[in-house]
């Protein structure tokens, strides 16, 4: 009984998280696949060049106390 | 009664679901019927396909592009130069894996304020390599790399793991990443010393696609440092006379960056973004930057931006102490300025050569503006400021 009860609510869980699932997979894009050619231009691109962002970095790496969250790596020492 | 509401509720879910499916499913087919039936309009389906094929490009998680890069660069300002090369290249394997390489070289000569104001001008080199991995599986993409970096007296090596994963039908790329980093502090003229820090990264970005021509990222990353923190070299002053620096042995940051990028039609796009960073050792700093891109012909790309960064200085900094501490620092870096400057890019298509690769040269320039709100020039008692020149010249190959 007890464990007709545990399988119940394993098949009622499964079901609920195929339903949420099978929901997320049907959310609707407001911006179609088709509408994003103006997104996937170079220009759109928060980092474009890697050396160039690299040297950048490490530039304002070593000279000023903030850091982080941009993507690229700094690296190397702390002389300024 | 348990299982009567699951067997009531369990067709009515399988319903639901179902049409949710037949739906999809039509949608697509009616989709793939009306490019089949109308052959003729070959603009239409063009855009079709560039649309899809862009959109994989924008949101789907892909492999990096497979290039090669050389670059000259230069900083020069406040009597710092440091110049050299930096090589990168990138190849794709079996379309799910991607190899990358880079080797980058500073020679720096260093008369800088601290120097000449404590010691002589010097010379030195430091080097860094990168190798880097990317696996692409499905909607994922995990990035595995490691760092070295060696000059004399110094030495950095960190690992790092980022995945990448598309959801929400590629509206949303979520990326979660790792750094550890190990580097060892050591002094000229003092073979013994051997000092360790370590470093520890963790990252969370997301990044949104808002409309047909907006995007924006929230990225968030946090800092912790322990070990020697301080420089070996640099000096504090209490009463104006001259101490070793002393700082805490353990530092925590954590940065959050906003970022926005439009389309604003005519080949040009905007963007902006602001970071604010705080940490345990008291500072604060505001970091903000507004860009503008645009095509100029079927060659030419030009970029220009601003960017403005203030901070407030450490608790344990002063530019000249009035009673012993115990810590105490006068490392500029950890005062209170602000720094400001334009920069300018301008990049070349040439096209097509040995009709393999796409070559691009690119060379950027930016000025900046360094003010001092509470460090002085010890030798004129004046605030300290200087001004710095950064150039960049490189060649990319893509293929």
């Amino acid at each position: 009984m007890n464990a007709d009860r545990i399988a119940n609510r394993v098949v009622a869980g499964g079901l609920i998280a195929a339903a949420l699932l099978l929901a997320g997979c049907s959310i609707e894009p407001w911006v179609k696949p088709y509408e994003r050619e103006r997104l996937a231009d170079p220009i759109m691109k928060f980092s474009r060049d890697p050396l160039a962002d690299k040297h950048r970095e490490h530039i304002f790496d070593v000279r000023e106390a903030a850091h982080g969250a941009t993507g690229v790596q700094g690296g190397g020492c702390g002389c300024n | 009664m348990a299982v009567t509401r699951g067997r009531r509720e369990t067709p009515a879910f399988g319903r639901s679901a179902l049409a949710r499916l037949r739906g999809i499913v039509s949608r697509c087919i009616r989709a793939l019927a009306g490019a089949r039936v109308q052959p003729a309009d070959g603009a239409r389906l063009a855009g079709l396909l560039g649309g899809v094929l862009a959109a994989a490009s924008a949101d789907s998680a892909e492999l990096p592009e497979d290039r090669a890069d050389t670059m000259f660069h230069l900083y020069d300002g406040g009597g710092v130069t440091a110049l050299g090369p930096a090589v990168l290249i990138r190849k794709s394997l079996f379309d799910s894996v991607s190899l990358s390489g880079s080797y980058y070289v500073d020679m720096v000569s260093n008369a800088s304020i601290d120097v000449v104001t404590t010691a002589s001008p010097y010379h030195e080199t430091r080097t860094e390599s990168t190798l880097g991995l990317d696996y692409l599986y499905h909607d994922s993409l995990i990035s595995l790399s490691g760092t070295h970096s060696k000059e004399p007296d110094y030495s950095a090596d960190s690992v790092s793991v980022d995945v990448t994963q598309d959801v929400f039908s590629g509206m949303t790329t979520v990326n979660v990443g790792y750094t550890r980093g190990w580097d060892t502090v050591g002094k000229h003229g003092l073979p013994g010393f051997s000092a360790p820090a370590n470093h520890w990264q963790y990252r969370l970005g997301v990044t949104q696609v808002l409309t047909s021509r907006w995007l924006m990222s929230l990225n968030l990353e946090s800092v912790s440092d322990d070990g020697y923190l301080q420089s070996p070299y640099r000096v504090a002053r209490v009463f104006g006379a001259a101490v070793p620096e002393r700082d805490p042995s353990t530092r925590t940051g954590r940065a959050a960056l906003l970022r926005v990028a439009g389309d604003i039609g005519s080949r040009s796009a905007v963007r902006a973004q602001y970071r604010y960073f705080w940490d345990t050792w008291g500072i604060g700093a505001h970091t903000a930057e507004f860009g503008y891109s645009r095509y100029l012909g079927n060659r030419w790309l030009l970029d220009g931006h601003v960017r403005y960064h203030t901070q407030d200085h450490a608790l344990f900094y002063s530019d000249n102490f009035t009673s012993e501490m115990t810590y105490m620092s006068r490392n500029r870096q950890l005062s209170s300025f602000w720094d400001a400057g334009p920069g300018v890019k301008a990049t070349y298509s040439a096209g097509r050569v040995w009709s393999r690769f796409d070559l691009k040269v690119t060379t950027a320039y930016e000025w900046l503006r360094f003010q001092y709100r509470d460090f002085t020039d010890i030798r004129t008692g004046q605030l300290y400021s200087f001004n710095a020149n950064v150039l960049e010249l490189f060649v990319s190959a893509t293929y």
